[in-house]
């Protein structure tokens, strides 16, 4: 059941992302469309963020949002984005055992 | 040519570095997670399962949201279902994509299965870094998503070992990367034109509002909404980014590349 499930999943996932580049440059698009795709990494990347970030300690959405804002201040100055995600992790974790 | 080929797959593979950092504790999250013993003193997934579906599903929300569903009993069809749903968005990904990256068709046996691994290798986040790249090409994009695919698999077999070793604080903690790393992506883009941020807070602010006012929908759908109407606001409010991706698109570019934007063809 679970292999057949993991199967299933693996079908489902693949496809979707694959055709689209398997059409390649046979898919023309009118520039409408075009400018409107051009605004899908941002708009991705304000819905995967929130709400979220909210349930990453079920009961204590605060302490993802001050995660959050520490990877957001950091990330203003940081060139890579790497320390901004360890500081992250770090803040999270010292909150969880700071604030009971 | 801009560069020599393996120079082009090392900035992939830098590139990658910080998504990749992001992607270890959250796929070690999830081997912990799948290989924990419920109350009953079973795990959900065995080591070897877990691994799988992170080399073969590769697919992070999903993966997580399978984990849920098997906890609450879910049949093995909901959560493909389930799985097709909250993926679709790679979908509108993969077209976005599929005009940037320089895929040639036919010929070779190669240029027919070339885009099926490439394909298979866009995440979330592997779609943000590659199309925010301005000089994308294929090696720059395989040294990309390997370096990435490497990290999840790597990270799961990680937690998925060691999951009585990691305390579960620590696990929670690491949850919180995955979001750090959006937003730390998500910054140069805001600093380069503030319309990026607008879109991501529209996009952050339907996202939350249609799980507030629509929760019978499923995440993924809920995340497909918000990314096609926040686009569009962005679309009509306009800005500088638009512009960058379109004059790619099609062979080279003429410097007054910026004239064409003023009148879009389409009639919204």
């Amino acid at each position: 059941m679970i292999w057949f499930m993991v199967a299933g999943m693996c079908l489902v996932t693949f496809v979707p992302r694959v055709i689209p580049l398997a059409l390649g440059r046979n898919l023309v698009l009118p520039r409408w469309i075009r400018r409107w795709l051009s605004f899908f990494p941002y708009a991705a990347l304000g819905s995967l963020i929130f709400p979220g970030i909210l349930t990453v300690v079920e009961g204590r959405p605060w302490i993802g949002l001050a995660a959050g804002s520490c990877a957001a201040l950091l990330a203003l100055k940081a060139r890579n984005a790497i320390f901004p995600v360890l500081a992250a992790i770090a803040v999270a974790v010292l909150l969880q055992l700071i604030v009971r | 040519m801009q560069n020599h080929p393996a120079a082009e797959i090392l900035r992939g593979v830098r590139a990658g570095a910080p998504v990749a950092v992001g992607y270890v504790p959250m796929a070690m999250a999830f081997g912990v997670l799948a290989t924990q013993v419920d109350r009953a003193g079973h795990p959900l997934l065995s080591f070897l399962q877990a691994g799988a579906m992170s080399l073969f599903v590769y697919a992070g929300a999903s993966q997580f949201a399978s984990l849920g569903m098997l906890a609450a009993g879910a049949s093995a069809v909901s959560i493909v279902l389930a799985t097709f749903v909250l993926n679709f968005r790679h979908f509108l990904m993969s077209v976005a994509l599929s005009r940037r990256l320089p895929l040639r068709q036919g010929g070779h046996p190669v240029y027919h299965v070339l885009p099926l691994a490439l394909g298979f290798g866009i995440t979330d986040e592997t779609f943000v870094v590659a199309s925010l790249e301005e000089r994308l090409g294929i090696r720059y994009f395989v040294g990309l998503i390997l370096t990435v695919y490497l990290a999840w698999f790597t990270g799961t077999l990680i937690g998925a070992g060691f999951s009585s070793l990691i305390p579960p604080v620590i696990a929670r903690g690491m949850g919180v990367a995955l979001y750090a790393m959006f937003i730390a992506i998500l910054i140069p883009g805001v600093k380069k034109a503030l319309v990026n941020g607008l879109v991501a807070v529209a996009g952050g602010v339907l996202a939350w509002g249609a799980s507030v006012l629509l929760p019978a929908i499923p995440g993924g759908w809920r995340i497909v909404i918000a990314i096609l109407a926040a686009s569009a606001i962005g679309a009509v409010a306009g800005g500088d980014e638009a512009r960058v991706d379109e004059d790619r698109a099609g062979g080279p570019a003429g410097p007054d590349g910026s004239r064409r934007e003023s009148r879009p063809r389409g009639t919204a």
